[in-house]
C-alpha cells in the first residue's frame, strides 16, 4: 500500500507546529548540551512506522528543503518517505554520504559512522546528524562519557545499537572537530552524544 | 499571549529552523563559528541583531526574559527588546537574574552566578577573534583548523613589550575546551572568568557576519595569557557608591558639573537587591551614622 500526498494513510505531524517544533527543539539543544541526559518528547505524536515519536519530533522540528535526509533499509519504506516529504519537505538523500540529516531505524545494522559526512578542516559543521533509534535508553550496555557539557562524567546506555558501535564512534575522536553528531531516540525519549563527547567503553 | 500579525518572535519558521540547526552544531564544536543565513529585525539601531535571532530562535512561551546592555536592565535598548519580546511572543520578562530562564546580553555577564537549565544569549558585533590580525576570512578559517593562533600570543605580548601589561581590557580572547580561539564579545575581562565551567549554556550570535557560536555548559574557557604575566582581572580601589560591593564591575558616572564622580555597580539588578538588602555604599550611607 503506497501512500499518496493526499491519500488517507498519510499521518499527521504536529498539532501545532509553532510551539510543537520550539518545545521539542528546546530538549534537542538540551540534549546536546547535556550528552547522555535522557530529555522526553512531551508531545503525542502517531508516526508511520517504524518511527517513534521521539524520532518523528526530530524530524518535524529539524529537517526542511535544505536538509537531505538519508533513511537505512528499515526506515525506507513509502509511508515514512510520504510523511517525511509532506511534512518537512526534504529531499531524500540516495547515499549515506550525501546526507545532512540520517534515520537509522535498525541500528544493529547501520553503515559506518565514518561513511557520513563528517564535515571539512574549515567548515566542520557541514557534517551530519544522525538519529539513531534505540530500542531503549535505559537498557544496554553503560558507556561512559566526558568533556564539554558533562560535569565529570555521565553513565549512558542505548539498546539495540551494532557491536562496534561504540567503538567505530570512540575512532572518530582523533579527526575532532570534523565528526558526527548522534541523538539518540527512543519511544518518547531523547539524548545527544555530540562529537566533542570523549567515549569511555 | 502573543499579537496577531507576527510570527511567534518575529521569525517565520524555516528561518527559525536553519538558526536551530546553526545552534546545535555550535554546541558540538565548542567555540567553532557557524555560519548561518541572518535575516533583517526591526530592531534598535547600534544593538545589531545576531543575538536577537538567536533569542527569537529559541524562546517559547513558557520561558521568562532578562535583557541587559551594558548590564542595566533599564536603557532604552534592553526596555525595548524586551518589550519586542513580551509583544511578539507573549513572554514573561524578568529583571531578576535568577528567575531567567534566557538572558539576553550585551557587554556583560550578571554578577548573581548563572545556574543549570539558563541559557545566556550575548550579542556580538565581531565574531572573528582573528580578524584584526588577518582579515582574509579563508586564511582565519585555515588558522582555526590548524590550530595556528601563535599570531594572538603575540598580539598580546606586543601590549606587554609597549605598556608592561596587557592593555586588551574588553572582548578578551578565549581558548574553549582547548580548542578554538573565540571573541567572548565586548564584556569586560572581569566577566571572562564566568564563563569558564558554567552550568549555564552560552550561545553568541553575530548578525551582520552572520555567524553563531556556543559554549555548552561545564565547559573549560581559557583566557589566554603567559607563564610570566598571568591573566588578571580589573580591580578598583573604590567600592560601589550604592551598595557598597567590593566585588562587582564598577562603572565611574560624573554626579554633577564640578567633576564629582562616583563609582557604581554596572549590573543594576545585583545593586538594588543588595540595597534592597540593606546594605550601603558611601553615597547612600547616614553620613552621622557612618562617621564620614
Ligand atoms: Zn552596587
Amino acid at each position: 500500500m503506497a501512500a499518496t500526498l493526499n491519500g488517507p494513510a498519510l499521518r499527521p505531524g504536529f498539532a501545532a507546529p509553532v510551539p510543537d517544533s520550539q518545545q521539542v527543539f528546546r530538549r534537542v539543544l538540551a540534549a546536546m548540551s547535556e550528552p547522555g541526559a535522557v530529555q522526553d518528547i512531551a508531545i503525542a505524536l502517531t508516526p508511520p512506522a517504524p518511527l517513534d515519536p521521539a524520532t518523528a519530533a526530530v524530524c518535524l522540528t529539524l529537517l526542511d528543503f535544505e536538509t537531505p535526509v538519508w533513511l537505512d533499509a528499515a526506515a525506507d519504506n513509502d509511508d515514512t518517505r510520504a510523511w517525511l516529504r509532506f511534512h518537512c519537505g526534504c529531499p531524500l538523500a540516495g547515499e549515506a554520504d550525501g546526507a545532512r540529516f540520517a534515520v537509522l531505524a535498525r541500528p544493529e545494522a547501520a553503515p559506518p559512522l565514518a561513511g557520513f559526512r563528517l564535515g571539512s578542516e574549515a567548515y566542520p559543521d557541514e557534517s551530519a546528524t544522525l538519529v539513531v533509534q534505540a530500542a531503549s535508553l535505559e537498557a544496554g550496555d553503560a558507556v561512559d562519557l566526558r568533556g564539554p557539557g558533562i560535569e565529570d562524567r555521565r553513565a549512558f546506555r542505548a539498546a539495540g545499537l551494532a557491536e562496534d558501535f561504540w567503538k567505530q564512534r570512540r575512532d572518530l575522536e582523533r579527526l575532532f572537530p570534523l565528526g558526527v553528531d548522534l541523538l539518540f531516540a527512543s519511544g518518547a525519549s531523547l539524548a545527544a552524544v555530540p562529537r566533542s563527547t570523549q567515549i569511555g567503553l | 499571549m502573543a499579537e496577531d500579525g507576527y510570527n511567534f518572535a518575529y521569525l517565520d519558521e524555516q528561518t527559525k529552523r536553519m538558526i536551530r540547526r546553526a545552534i546545535l552544531k555550535a554546541v558540538a564544536i565548542p567555540g567553532y563559528q557557524v555560519p548561518f543565513g541572518s535575516r533583517e529585525m526591526p530592531l534598535p539601531y547600534g544593538w545589531g541583531t545576531g543575538g536577537i535571532q538567536v533569542t527569537a530562535s529559541i524562546i517559547g512561551r513558557d520561558d521568562t526574559l532578562k535583557v541587559i546592555d551594558q548590564g542595566a536592565d533599564d536603557t532604552v535598548n534592553a526596555v525595548s527588546i524586551r518589550k519586542f519580546f513580551a509583544r511578539t511572543a507573549g513572554v514573561g520578562t524578568t529583571e531578576r537574574t535568577e528567575d531567567a530562564t534566557i538572558l539576553q546580553t550585551r557587554h556583560r555577564i550578571p554578577e548573581t552566578p548563572l545556574g543549570p537549565g539558563q541559557i545566556l544569549v550575548y550579542q556580538v558585533p565581531i565574531p572573528e577573534p582573528l580578524r584584526w590580525l588577518e582579515p582574509r576570512e579563508a586564511e582565519t578559517r585555515k588558522m582555526h583548523a590548524l590550530e595556528e593562533y601563535g599570531v594572538m600570543h603575540v598580539r598580546l605580548y606586543e601590549d606587554i613589550a609597549r605598556f608592561g601589561h596587557i592593555a586588551t581590557s574588553y572582548d578578551y580572547p578565549v581558548r574553549v575546551n582547548g580548542r578554538y580561539l573565540m571573541r567572548p564579545s565586548p564584556i569586560p575581562k572581569f566577566d571572562n572568568p564566568k564563563m569558564d565551567r558554567s552550568p549555564a549554556l552560552q550561545l553568541f550570535g553575530a548578525g551582520r557576519e552572520k555567524r553563531i557560536y556556543a559554549i555548552p555548559p561545564h565547559t573549560g574557557v581559557r583566557s589566554l595569557d603567559f607563564d610570566d604575566h598571568p591573566f588578571e582581572v580589573q580591580k578598583w580601589e573604590d567600592v560601589c557608591a550604592l551598595c557598597g560591593s567590593g566585588e562587582s564591575f564598577l562603572d565611574e558616572i560624573v554626579t554633577d558639573d564640578r567633576g564629582g564622580r562616583m563609582f557604581v555597580c554596572s549590573d543594576t539588578d545585583y545593586c538594588g537587591r543588595r540595597r534592597e538588602a540593606g546594605h550601603t555604599g558611601p553615597a547612600t550611607r547616614d553620613p552621622e551614622g557612618s562617621g564620614a
